[in-house]
C-alpha cells in the first residue's frame, strides 16, 4: 500500500505525520511511503531527509491525495481535502468524530476508511498508538516552559550573594497526563509542586512524580476506572469544597497550570476571577483546557491575556505544535504502531479486523457507514481502586506483651519436648542393653550436631548439600564390607552388590559436589 | 591386618571430618574445601574398615569398588545440571537398597551364628560382623533384630520411593499425583500389615518376614511418592534424604558401628531440616504436603480484575534499556526450557550496561532445593548477586524491572491479598511491588497449584509468552 502524508493545512500547525523515522519502519511493514513535497520542514524534516528514508516526494497536495491509497495526517482535514477523498481509501488523522458531525458524514458518502486517532481505547495495549497521551505529555512539559517564559523569577530557589531567592510555587490541577508531565518538568527545575485531581487513585501518581497531593477529606470520591481513566463531573458541594482549597493557595502559589478536562464537556470553571485577584501580581496560569473554553474565568483561547493586577493568562491551544519537532516524531510513531496493528502479517495490505478492540474503537467509518460511537470495548481500561485498610500499628506495650508471650510459649513447649524426650529415654533405658544405649547416646549427639551444623547452610548451597550428603550416605558401605567375608554365598553376593552400589553413591555423589561448587563464581 | 585401635581412630576422624565438610557449607568459598573433608572421611573411613580385623574376599570386594567408582564417575561427570533432582533421587535409591541388602544379610548371619552355637561348633573363623554377633547376649540379639526391622523398612520406602521420585523428576513417570483407588488406607493398611509382621518376626518367624516385609515396604514407598504432585518434590527429595540417613544409622545399631550412626544421624538431620524450610517457605505442613493435595479453601476465592497483556520482545528490551535496577525471579519453567544460558547472557549485556540486576531465589523454586542456584552457577551467573527471599523482598518497590521466568505460585500476590486463597500466607516474591513486572510464560495456564495468579492481571504486568529461552534470547538482540 502506498502510504502519504500531506502538508498541514491549518492554520499555525507545525506537525506533520510522517517523519523520516517512522517512513522506515511503516517501510519494513511493506508499505511504499509519499509526502508532499516541504510537508515537514516546519517540524524540522527536509525533502532530503525523506528522500534519503526511501520515502517518495510528491509535488502537490492533489498528486499526493490521488497517488497515496492511505492518507495519514495530523489535523482532522479540512473541506478541500474531504473533497478529495476516494472510495476505498484510508484516512487516519486526529477527527474528533463527535465535534464533526458533518465531516463525517462527507468522508462516509465518499466512501473513504477513516480512523481517529483521538478514539483509540484507553487499554494497556493501545498506549502505543495514544496519541492524545503523547500530545498531552508534550503540552505539560511545554506548558511549564511557557509559564516559565512569562514568569518573572527563578523557578529553583537560591541562595546567591546577591540575595536569597525563593522557590516558585506551582499548583497543578488535574494529573492526567499533562498535568503529571508538568509536575515532572517543573520538579525538575526546582519549583515547589502541589497538584490536585478529583480522582484519589493518583494520589500516589502525583507523589512519585515529586509534587505534594491537596487532599480533599470528602466521601465522595471518585474512581476513575468508570469512566475509562478519564475524570468525571463532580457534584455540586464537592465542587465548592474543591474551589475553598483553591482559594486557600491562591495567595501563595506562583504558577497554576490547569489542565482539567471532562470527556465531551466544555473544560470545568476551577479557577475563579476571585482566585486570579487573589494572586500576586506577575502569577501565570497557563489554560491548558483553552480550547475547551478554559478552566479559569479570564482564559481567552489562543491568546495572552493579562489581569488588573498584572497575573499573566496564557491561553494557548497549539501547544504541541510549539515543539513541532518532538510531537512530531511521537505522533508519527503512535500512527506507525497503527499502522502494524492494521498490517498483521507484515505484507503490505491493510486488514481492518472490525473484531479487534483498538482498531473497531478508533474506527469512525468503514465500508460506506459511521462506525461512531463504537462499543463499549471489552475490557476495562484500569482495575477498580480497592480501598485500603488502615492497619494499626501496636503500641509498645502490646508489642511488648506479645513478645513475652511468644517467649513463654516457646519456654513451654521446649521443657515439654524436654520432659517427653526425657521421659522416653528413660523408658529405653529400662528395657534396652547397655551397648544399644551407648550408641544410642552418639546417634541423639550426631543428631544434634547435625541440626546446629545445617542450619548455618547457606540457601543457595542445598543442593550441593543433598549431593555432599547423599556421598557420605554411602557409607552403608562399610556395613557391606563388615558382611563380605562371610561364609554364606548369599550374604556374599549381597553384600557385593552393596558395595557395588554404595561405592557409585560415594564416587558419583563427591564428585559432582565438586563440579557443583567449581561453578559458583563471585563476579 | 590392621588392629581395632586403628579401625575405632579412624572412625572418629571421618565423624569429624564429615561434619567438618556439612559446616564448610556455610559459605561458597570454604565449600569448595569442605567437599575434600568429605572425600577424605570417606577415604579414611572405607580404607580402614576394609582392612581391619575380620574383613575377607577382597577379590570381589575390590573389583566392585573398582566398577563402582567407575560407574560413579562417569555419571557424575556426564550428568547435565538440570538434571540433579533426578540423579540426587537415584543416588537416594541407592543407599535404600544398600541399607535393605544389608539388613537381610544381618539376620543371615545372625541366625547362622546361632545355628553354629547350637551345633556346638567353634566360634572361630566367622567375619567380621559374624563375630561381633557371637558375642551379643540374648537381649542384645532382640534389639538387633528390631534393628533389622527399621533399617529393611525405612531402607526399602526410601528405596522405591526416590526410585519414583527419580521417574517423576527425569519425566519417565507422570508428575501428576496418582494413586490407586483407596488412596492412603492402602498406605495404612500395608503399615499395619509391615507391623503385625515384625511382630511375628521377633517371635521366630522365618526368614520369609523379613522378605514380605520388604515387599509391604516397597509398595508403602512406591505409592505414597506417587500420590504427590511435581512441584512438591523438594519437599519430598530432601524427605527421601533425610530418610536414607536414617536408614544408614538404622543399619549401623544393627551392625554396632558408631561411624555409620553418626554419618547416619547427620545426613538425616539434614534432610529433616531441608525438608521443614522447604515446607516453611510453601506454608503447608509437612504431613500435608507428604499425603498430597492442598487444604481446602476457606471460600470463595476473590475475583480477579483486568485482563493479562501481552507484549513482544522490543517493549522489553525498551524497558530493560531504559531501567536502573532489574531483579529476575527464575523458576522451573528456567530449568524445563533449558534458558539458564539465555539468561545469563542478558545478565551479562544488563550488567555491561552499567544497570543492577539481581536474581530472587524461593526456597521452593524449582525441584530442588538449592536448584535454582546451581542452575545460575552452571550458567556463570556471580553467586553474589543471586539472593534468597529475605534479603531481597524489600528491594522490589525500589526497582524498576521484575523480570518473572517459569515461576508462577511463587509470586502469586494472593498468597498476601486473598485469605480465601489455598496458598493464604506462603511467603512469595513481592515482584508486582515493582514498577513493572515481566511475566515470561508459556500460555495462560495456571500453576501447578491450579491457582490463577492475579500478578498476571496486574496494571503494571506484561505478559511475554513463549518457550522462556527463544524469549530472552530474541530479547538479547534488542538490547544495547
Amino acid at each position: 500500500m502506498k502510504i502519504g502524508a500531506p502538508r498541514e493545512l491549518a492554520k499555525g500547525e507545525a506537525r506533520v505525520a510522517l517523519t523520516p523515522d517512522s517512513a522506515q519502519f511503516i517501510q519494513k511493514l511493506g508499505h511504499a511511503c509519499l509526502i508532499e513535497s516541504g510537508a515537514g520542514e516546519a517540524a524540522g524534516f527536509d525533502d532530503d531527509a525523506y528522500r534519503n528514508a526511501g520515502v517518495t516526494v510528491v509535488d502537490g497536495a492533489e498528486a499526493l491525495w490521488s497517488e497515496a491509497e492511505v492518507v495519514i495526517k495530523v489535523r482532522e482535514p479540512s473541506e478541500a481535502e474531504a473533497e478529495r477523498l476516494r472510495e476505498g481509501q484510508t484516512l487516519i488523522s486526529f477527527f474528533w468524530p463527535a465535534q464533526n458531525e458533518e465531516l463525517l458524514e462527507k468522508c462516509r458518502a465518499k466512501g473513504a476508511t477513516v480512523v481517529a486517532m483521538d478514539m483509540v481505547p484507553r487499554i494497556s495495549r493501545a498506549q502505543k498508538m495514544d496519541a492524545l497521551s503523547s500530545m498531552a505529555n508534550i503540552a505539560g512539559y511545554r506548558a511549564v516552559i511557557e509559564a516559565g517564559n512569562h514568569f518573572g523569577r527563578f523557578f529553583t530557589g537560591q541562595v546567591t550573594a546577591a540575595g536569597k531567592v525563593p522557590p516558585a510555587k506551582v499548583l497543578v490541577i488535574g494529573a492526567g497526563v499533562a498535568g503529571l508531565a508538568a509536575i515532572g518538568t517543573a520538579t525538575s527545575l526546582g519549583a515547589v509542586v502541589r497538584a490536585f485531581d478529583v480522582r484519589p487513585e493518583v494520589a500516589e501518581q502525583i507523589e512519585s512524580m515529586g509534587a505534594e497531593f491537596l487532599f480533599l477529606d470528602f466521601d465522595e470520591s471518585q474512581d476513575g476506572a468508570e469512566s475509562g481513566g478519564y475524570a468525571a463531573p463532580s457534584s455540586p458541594e464537592f465542587r465548592e469544597k474543591q474551589l475553598e482549597c483553591f482559594r486557600e493557595q491562591a495567595p501563595e502559589i506562583d504558577i497554576v497550570i490547569t489542565t482539567a478536562l471532562i470527556p465531551g464537556r466544555p473544560a470545568p470553571k476551577l479557577w475563579l476571577e476571585d482566585m486570579v485577584k487573589a494572586m500576586k501580581p506577575g502569577s501565570v496560569i497557563i489554560d491548558l483546557a483553552a480550547e475547551k473554553g478554559g478552566n479559569c474565568d479570564l482564559t481567552v483561547a489562543d491568546e495572552r491575556v493579562v489581569s488588573d493586577n498584572g497575573v499573566v493568562v496564557v491561553g494557548y491551544t497549539d501547544f504541541p505544535s510549539r515543539m513541532a519537532t518532538q510531537s512530531s516524531l511521537l505522533y508519527a510513531t503512535n500512527l506507525r504502531h497503527m499502522l502494524t496493528d492494521l498490517t498483521p502479517e507484515k505484507d503490505g495490505a491493510i486488514v481492518h479486523d472490525m473484531e479487534d478492540d483498538v482498531i473497531r474503537g478508533a474506527t469512525v467509518t468503514h465500508a460506506g457507514e459511521i462506525t461512531f460511537p463504537p462499543p463499549p470495548p471489552k475490557v476495562k481500561a484500569i482495575a477498580a481502586a480497592k480501598p485500603k485498610p488502615k492497619e494499626k500499628a501496636p503500641t509498645p506495650e502490646e508489642k511488648k506483651a506479645a513478645e513475652l508471650a511468644t517467649f513463654k510459649a516457646q519456654t513451654k513447649r521446649q521443657v515439654t519436648l524436654l520432659g517427653v524426650g526425657g521421659a522416653l529415654m528413660l523408658l529405653l533405658g529400662q528395657i534396652a542393653p547397655a551397648s544399644f544405649m551407648q550408641h544410642f547416646i552418639v546417634f541423639v549427639l550426631a543428631c544434634f550436631v547435625g541440626f546446629q551444623v545445617i542450619w548455618n547452610v547457606s540457601h543457595s548451597l542445598h543442593t550441593p548439600l543433598m549431593a555432599v550428603t547423599n556421598a557420605i550416605s554411602g557409607i552403608i558401605i562399610l556395613g557391606a564390607i563388615l558382611q563380605i567375608g562371610s561364609g554364606s554365598a548369599v550374604v556374599v553376593i549381597l553384600a557385593a552388590i552393596s558395595v557395588l552400589i554404595a561405592t557409585i553413591n560415594i564416587v558419583g555423589g563427591f564428585l559432582v559436589t565438586r563440579r557443583m561448587l567449581a561453578m559458583f563464581q563471585k563476579s | 591386618m590392621l588392629g581395632q585401635g586403628f579401625v575405632s581412630a579412624a572412625a572418629i576422624a571421618a565423624s569429624v571430618l564429615f561434619i567438618l565438610s556439612l559446616g564448610g557449607l556455610s559459605n561458597q568459598e570454604k565449600a569448595k574445601r569442605a567437599v575434600w573433608y568429605g572425600i577424605v572421611g570417606m577415604a579414611v573411613a572405607v580404607f580402614f574398615t576394609a582392612f581391619g580385623p575380620g574383613i575377607g574376599a577382597y577379590w570381589l570386594m575390590i573389583p566392585m569398588i573398582l566398577i563402582g567408582s567407575a560407574i560413579g564417575w562417569v555419571v557424575a561427570k556426564r550428568v547435565a545440571m538440570t538434571e540433579m533432582p533426578q540423579l540426587v533421587a537415584a543416588l537416594h535409591s541407592f543407599v535404600g537398597l544398600a541399607a535393605v541388602f544389608v539388613a537381610w544379610s544381618a539376620d543371615l548371619e545372625r541366625m547362622r551364628v546361632a545355628a553354629a552355637k547350637a551345633a556346638g561348633a567353634s566360634m572361630e573363623g566367622f567375619s567380621a560382623f559374624a563375630a561381633l554377633v557371637a558375642t551379643k547376649a540374648p537381649d542384645e540379639l532382640t534389639f538387633l533384630q528390631i534393628e533389622v526391622v527399621f533399617a529393611i523398612f525405612i531402607g526399602a520406602v526410601t528405596f522405591t520411593g526416590s526410585v519414583v521420585a527419580f521417574g517423576k523428576l527425569a519425566g519417565k513417570v507422570d508428575g501428576k499425583p496418582r494413586q490407586l483407588p483407596g488412596g492412603h488406607k492402602l498406605n495404612a493398611g500395608a503399615a499395619a500389615l509391615s507391623l503385625l509382621l515384625a511382630i511375628l518376626y521377633l517371635n521366630g518367624a522365618g526368614f520369609w518376614t523379613l522378605l514380605v516385609l520388604a515387599a509391604l515396604s516397597f509398595f508403602i514407598g512406591w505409592h505414597l511418592i506417587m500420590g504427590i504432585g511435581g512441584a512438591d518434590m523438594p519437599v519430598v527429595v530432601s524427605m527421601l534424604n533425610s530418610y536414607s540417613g536414617w536408614a544408614a544409622a538404622a543399619i549401623g545399631f544393627t551392625l554396632s558401628n558408631d561411624l555409620l550412626i553418626v554419618t547416619g544421624a547427620l545426613v538425616g538431620s539434614s534432610g529433616a531440616i531441608l525438608s521443614y524450610i522447604m515446607c516453611k517457605a510453601m506454608n503447608r505442613n509437612f504431613v500435608s504436603v507428604i499425603l498430597g493435595g492442598f487444604g481446602g479453601s476457606k471460600g470463595p476465592a476473590a475475583e480477579i480484575e483486568g485482563e493479562q497483556v501481552a507484549i513482544d520482545a522490543a517493549g522489553v528490551a525498551s524497558s530493560l534499556n531504559n531501567a536502573d535496577s532489574v531483579i529476575i525471579v527464575p523458576g522451573y519453567g528456567m530449568a524445563v526450557a533449558q534458558a539458564q544460558n539465555a539468561v545469563s547472557e542478558l545478565v551479562r549485556k544488563l550488567r555491561a550496561a552499567g544497570k543492577e540486576v539481581r536474581f530472587a531465589i524461593h526456597p521452593v523454586a524449582g525441584r530442588l532445593p538449592g536448584h535454582m542456584n546451581v542452575l545460575l552457577a552452571e550458567a556463570r551467573v556471580p553467586y553474589d548477586i543471586v539472593m534468597e527471599m529475605d534479603e531481597i523482598n524489600d528491594d522490589f518497590p525500589s526497582t524498576d524491572v521484575a523480570i518473572v521466568i517459569g515461576s508462577n505460585d511463587i509470586v502469586n500476590p494472593a498468597a498476601q491479598e486473598d485469605p480465601n486463597s489455598p496458598i493464604a500466607g506462603m511467603p512469595v516474591l513481592e515482584v508486582w511491588k515493582s514498577r513493572v513486572v515481566f511475566v515470561c510464560k508459556r500460555g495462560q495456564g495456571t500453576g501447578y497449584s491450579g491457582i490463577e495468579n492475579p500478578l498476571f492481571f496486574k496494571e503494571n504486568t506484561r505478559m511475554l509468552y513463549g518457550d522462556a529461552r527463544e524469549s530472552i534470547d530474541s530479547l538479547l538482540s534488542h538490547i544495547d
